[in-house]
């Protein structure tokens, strides 16, 4: 089975790290999850391991958000499917630098 | 003719600036990682063209970029700094035990003989290695092993490993100091350490007099006289002639700051003359700015105690800007050249050993970092 077309905004910064403009679109094999989702966006562009999840726990770093269909997907089980807008590439699912400072 | 290259790391990027040997006329090229804080840039001293920076934000973590050709073009390497085995604890600022946890690189340190090992000075303070020039990390696990790091708590400004001095003459020997632990010595290449502050005196720590506690801000070494060691500590300047088995305190006649003299964060040696030595010193360990609104670098020729201050062309009014531990460095030319950063953005330098100075640049980000490269 071919995998699905997932689509990724990323944050400038980490747009300028991977040396991509505009949105990435990767082929995500199996469940669609927020996990899924980054270990191929890792996978593509290793120069973002590190960047959006700590490399030893996977965890989100702290001032990373997850965004999805205009809700915030940072707290959610990184396993839990993404909605179905995500999998089937109707929307992106986006990696976003959280406001910090004021 | 020779060149001269400035290596200048920013709170919002990193920058490469040029002149030919008589230091005039610069350019200025950057910013390089805009955006990002560029807590040291650092060249190889056997390549010139092989620069490595450390990248870093509270956004995106640690990232290490290599250059192969002067800093015109960069590469990101492993950015994975993982403490070795269970990392442990050590102290945390309510004396509680806390977790050793990879915050940022403060410090790389390539190696003087071979381009692709470089060291890698970090907070949490530990010592890490590469030797595939940058494609992997490896801690030194013997520094942050020493026995008494359990006991280590961070000052202010974290608990960083900032310093790393590599012995010209004996390639097992390395200096390294962290805030606010103190000054260690390895003679095996990194693989155990020994605790070198006798002589500290810190009297903000239950035991002026302890082992380690120390906030020691910089060390700076002359490679022809590698037994000779010029700290800048928290308070105090201080020497030792025997590698930091024992220091002694040589304030002398640096600015009076209520009864306590010599704060400050920068030290580096003159490259031709062992006991010219250069700081800055600071008003106080809460205001941070000059003394007096004036910024004034003191040079000793005599190896501390006898200080004068180098006045010209710096501002000698209100001026508040710092001089952070990483931000002086010198040339090789035959007049050396003394060069460094202030937290207003200013990068000054000096074509005559300190009589005077002159803004290379001026409105930079606050400036982190400053190396030199003397080009042939």
């Amino acid at each position: 089975m071919s995998g699905r077309i997932i689509r990724v905004v990323l944050p400038a910064h980490l747009r300028t790290l991977a040396k991509v403009s505009g949105e990435v679109q990767l082929t995500v094999d199996g469940p669609v999850t927020q996990r899924s989702v980054l270990d191929a966006l890792e996978a593509r562009y290793p120069t973002l391991q590190g960047t959006i999840r700590d490399h030893v726990t996977k965890e989100r770093r702290p001032f990373v958000r997850f965004f999805a269909c205009e809700e915030d997907l940072s707290h959610e089980s990184l396993d839990a499917p993404l909605p179905d807008a995500v999998a089937s590439g109707a929307e992106p699912y986006l990696v976003v630098g959280a406001i910090a400072g004021g | 003719m020779s060149k001269v290259r400035v290596l200048v790391g920013t709170r919002k990027g990193a920058f490469v600036l040029e002149s030919d040997g008589k230091r005039q006329k610069w350019d200025v090229s950057g910013p390089h990682f805009a955006g990002w804080e560029l807590y040291h840039v650092k060249g190889s001293p056997a390549d010139p063209n092989r620069l490595y920076a450390s990248q870093c934000s509270g956004w995106f973590g640690q990232l290490i970029q290599r250059s192969n050709d002067g800093g015109k073009t960069w590469e990101p390497m492993d950015n994975k700094f993982v403490y070795d085995g269970v990392p442990g604890t050590h102290k945390w600022y309510d004396g509680t035990p806390h977790p050793w946890e990879f915050k940022r690189v403060w410090h790389l340190e390539p190696a003087l003989t071979d381009p692709d090992t470089v060291y890698a000075g970090v907070e949490d303070a530990a010592l890490f290695r590469t030797t595939d020039g940058g494609k992997s990390w490896q801690e030194l696990p013997g520094m942050r092993g020493h026995g008494t790091g359990s006991g280590w708590q961070p000052g202010a400004g974290g608990l960083g490993l900032h310093t790393i001095i590599l012995d010209p003459k004996d390639p097992k020997r390395i200096f390294i100091a962290i805030s606010a632990a103190g000054a260690f010595r390895s003679e095996d290449a990194g693989a155990t350490w020994k605790a070198i502050n006798r002589g500290l005196r810190s009297e903000y720590i239950p035991d002026p007099d302890a082992d380690v506690g120390h906030c020691v801000h910089h060390m700076a070494m002359h490679p022809s006289r590698p037994g000779v060691l010029f700290m800048q500590k928290h308070w105090d300047v201080l020497r030792s002639d025997n590698a930091g088995d024992l220091w002694k305190e040589v304030n002398g006649n640096l600015p009076d700051d209520a009864g306590k003299r010599g704060f400050g964060f920068v030290i580096d040696v003159h490259a031709h003359e062992p006991e010219t030595i250069y700081v800055v010193p600071i008003k106080s360990d809460s205001q941070h700015f000059p003394h007096e609104g004036k910024l004034r670098v003191f040079r000793s020729r005599t190896g501390g105690n006898d200080w004068e201050p180098l006045t010209k062309g710096l501002p000698q009014s209100d001026c508040y800007v710092n001089v952070l531990r990483d931000a002086m460095a010198v040339d090789s030319l035959d007049s050396c050249g003394v060069y460094f950063g202030t937290t207003g953005g200013q990068v000054y330098a000096s074509a005559d050993a300190g009589d005077s100075w002159n803004p290379i640049v001026r409105d930079l980000p606050a400036v982190l970092s400053v190396e030199v490269q003397t080009l042939a």
